[in-house]
């Protein structure tokens, strides 16, 4: 049953990307988004994670796995279904972690090697 | 004038090797006169016209209705200050219970004033000089209580505090729900005026109990009320050998407050203070660490886990020697600094994993150290799962084993293990230590080596991969825990510096980054998790830091300090030097998580009224500007900073001031963790 549903959530994830203009994502709407369900709360502002979250961004897995993970985890985070967190904001909130910029490299940061 | 004997002359008597009998001829010779005991029964008895005035309907008219207004007579009995007890000659009863205290060598006395306990506060400071111990004013017994704990721990010594009657106990009692779980001494005397027919009514009586001790008995070691001077001295002695005794723990003693301010009386026994001798902390039974020895010196993979299990300097280099002789993996569960995180063989909780055989000691949750639970069940249970290969062998050194009791569950989920010693871990390491060394077959020693290379390339690439991390949000607004934590290290790396408290900072960035060798430099969290532990707690291992020429610095979560923040008044009243660097991310964000957690589940959308957490959550609209705060209580003071280029140079303007003997706040919007 949650394998069946699994693979739903990968179609749905497929067409969020490839679906065309519908569901175009935004960026900076996916930042609101990010604020209003809650993902900094664990995730902090930037996705960069925390010990009570996982760090998203940048480089976000991709979002066949990001969505099925948000839909069904089983694990510390609570699952959101489509009722609570639409499609729409999902992909707007993965945008938004897209568009997180690269951290500058760790051992070029002077107060990080001391 | 008469001379009283003082707490040096008692504790010379105490060089001597003998109990110090104490009544001196003065003090004697009024408090044994049948003619003065005479006197203190006749001043001690009620006005003639008491009764007259308490009941006798003919004395105030015609008896009337209870619920008419009260007379002016009646309402002026009940907003005046209680009657005073008539005056006594004699030598207090609490100027011995002074001497008693003064043979203790505690230095410092945190307290809420109050008249439970005004006979030995009166003594304290006029009698014995105000000096071991000094009174410490706090705005709260909760305040109180978290700067012994907090003192302990950087100290190595006890404080003892003074708590009023009922009302007191019940403010202590968190902080003292803390101690108990943190295996921390503290002394807890409460004032308490237990004689009903003679206690002033009113207020002093709502105060009062007949056992105000059984407030905190379940989370104490050991309890006592005193009937006479000479039982407080055995008690007051006892109470401090038994916090003091491994596992170490809160002790409480309800002080009648007749006690205090009677004279010294005598049926012809003299008064003595007894020696104070330590205890020696138990060690685990011999055949117990030879197994547990014969375990370790064979095991391919094994791991230890270390919690509260160095209590000292020595304690660390015990746990680094046994490490070493087998090249073992350590965890440190952070209870207090255990071993050094700049050391090789230190790992995180997940090396448990791959080990064949796991010695806990002083672990605080055994349970929790070799299984995991997911709050995330079908129907809101969590999900238990092992961490561990079904036959790992598991070993357990903890002198908690010995202190059980039955009703607050900080005893934990249950878990099986197969020698398990209820003894103190850094007494028992010296003999697991030589059991080891001797059980290490010889053709297992290169192999032992060979885990030790590995190790440090797994050490050296676990470094690298913390400051990876670190560098993520780096140039964030709101400032970044990572960035938090560095920016204070890059002003205080080169003092010889104590992290007295960190409250609520996530991925535990000062443990993963800062170079922590030295017992100080990490006391642990509070224990119990009752919020209101980090500021008070700092404060006291600040003034413990100030006396032994260390740099104090407290992470202080907002939620946290806003539970008693008159503590800052106490630090700026009494010249303690701590940095304080507001870790404010503006939220219980602990609860924010379990409430968005819980809206999820139910599908439904957690309401955020107008804040950005769910309602009831957050700590905004509007912001407390705790840099403001501080400086109304005393404190230099900046914020809020929000630009983490601003963060670095306001650090360094807060560092100078508390190196000139001051306490210093910088108030910083972070990220929630």
């Amino acid at each position: 049953m949650r394998c069946a549903r699994f693979v739903a959530l990968i179609a749905l994830a497929a067409g969020l990307v490839t679906g065309g203009g519908a569901l175009a994502a935004s960026a900076e709407k996916g930042r609101t988004a990010y604020i209003r369900h809650g993902c900094w709360q664990c995730h902090g502002f930037e996705g960069q994670g925390a010990s009570s979250g996982a760090k998203l961004a940048p480089n976000p897995i991709a979002i066949e796995a990001f969505t099925a993970f948000v839909r069904t985890t089983a694990g510390r985070m609570p699952p959101y279904s489509e009722a609570i967190l639409s499609n729409e904001d999902l992909a707007d909130i993965y945008a938004y972690l897209q568009s997180v910029p690269k951290p500058a490299d760790a051992k070029s940061i002077p107060v990080l090697n001391q | 004038m008469k001379r009283r004997i003082g707490a040096h002359e008692h504790r010379a008597r105490e060089a001597a090797g003998r109990d110090a009998a104490i009544a001196d001829v003065s003090r004697r010779n009024f408090l044994t006169g049948v003619a003065v005991a005479g006197a203190v029964t006749t001043v001690a008895s009620p006005p003639a016209n008491a009764a007259t005035q308490a009941g006798e309907p003919g004395a105030a008219g015609a008896r009337r209705p209870s619920a008419l207004p009260p007379s002016t007579h009646v309402a002026a009995k009940e907003t005046a200050p209680p009657q005073e007890l008539s005056r006594i000659k004699g030598v207090a009863g609490s100027d011995f219970m002074v001497d008693v205290i003064k043979t203790l060598d505690i230095k410092y006395l945190p307290a809420n004033p109050a008249s439970s306990f005004r006979g030995l506060h009166e003594s304290l400071i006029d009698y014995g000089g105000n000096k071991m111990p000094e009174f410490l004013t706090c705005m709260h017994e909760e305040s109180a209580v978290g700067m012994a704990h907090g003192y302990f721990k950087a100290a190595g010594n006890p404080l003892m505090t003074l708590c009023h009657g009922t009302v007191g106990m019940q403010h202590a009692s968190m902080a003292i729900y803390n101690a108990w779980c943190d295996r921390v001494p503290v002394i807890v005397v409460g004032g308490n005026d237990l004689d009903a027919a003679h206690r002033p009514p009113g207020v002093p009586t709502i105060h009062s109990a007949q056992d105000i001790n059984a407030l905190v008995r379940d989370f104490t070691k050991w309890d006592d009320t005193p009937f006479s001077l000479q039982h407080f001295a055995q008690s007051f002695i006892r109470a401090y050998k038994i916090a003091m005794t491994p596992p170490y723990g809160p002790v409480a003693i309800s002080l009648d407050a007749g006690l205090q301010q009677e004279p010294i009386t005598s049926n012809g026994e003299k008064l003595y203070i007894p020696r104070y001798v330590p205890t020696s902390p138990p060690q685990g039974d011999s055949a117990a660490v030879k197994e547990a020895a014969r375990l370790l010196a064979n095991a391919q993979n094994p791991v230890i886990v270390v919690d509260r299990a160095a209590r000292s300097e020595n304690g660390i280099r015990l746990v680094v020697e046994l490490a070493e002789a087998l090249q073992a993996q350590v965890v440190d569960l952070d209870g207090r600094l255990n071993f050094p995180n700049t050391h090789y063989l230190r790992r995180a909780p997940s090396a448990v994993n791959n080990a064949d055989v796991i010695i806990g000691m002083e672990l605080t949750d055994y349970w929790g150290t070799v299984n995991a639970w997911i709050d995330n069940g079908e129907h809101g249970i969590g999900v238990n799962t092992s961490k561990i290969k079904p036959d790992t062998k598991l070993i357990s050194i903890s002198s908690v084993d010995l202190n059980t009791k039955s009703n607050y569950q900080d005893l934990q989920r249950f878990q099986v293990v197969d020698v398990q010693m209820a003894a103190d871990a850094e007494a028992t390491l010296p003999a697991l230590i030589e059991a080891v060394k001797a059980q290490i077959p010889n053709e297992r020693k290169a192999l032992i080596e060979k885990r030790g290379e590995a190790a440090r390339k797994a050490f050296a690439e676990a470094k690298d991969r913390a400051r990876a991390e670190a560098a993520l949000a780096w140039d964030a607004s709101p400032i970044s825990t990572a960035r938090m934590a560095m920016e204070i290290w890059a002003q205080i790396k080169d003092l010889d510096w104590s992290l007295v408290s960190s409250s609520g900072i996530g991925n535990h960035w000062p443990n993963r980054l800062w170079r922590m060798e030295k017992h100080y430099q990490w006391l642990g969290l509070s224990g119990g998790y009752g919020v209101g532990y980090g500021a008070p707690a700092a404060v006291g291992a600040a003034l413990a830091n100030r006396d032994l020429g260390r740099f104090s610095v407290n992470i202080q979560a907002d939620g946290d300090l806003m539970y008693a923040p008159g503590v800052l008044w106490t630090a700026a009243r009494h010249n303690i030097a701590l940095l304080t660097v507001m870790l404010n991310n503006r939220g219980y964000h602990q609860e924010v998580m379990h409430v968005q957690r819980l809206a999820s589940f139910r599908n439904r959308v957690a309401s955020l009224g107008k804040d950005m957490g769910p309602i009831g959550t957050s700590i905004q609209n509007p912001d407390i500007e705790y840099h403001k705060l501080a400086e109304s209580m005393g404190w230099w003071a900046k914020g809020p900073i929000k630009d983490p280029a601003d963060l670095g140079p306001a650090l360094k303007e807060a560092v100078a001031v508390v190196r000139s003997g001051q306490p210093a706040l910088v108030n910083v919007w972070t990220q929630p963790r």
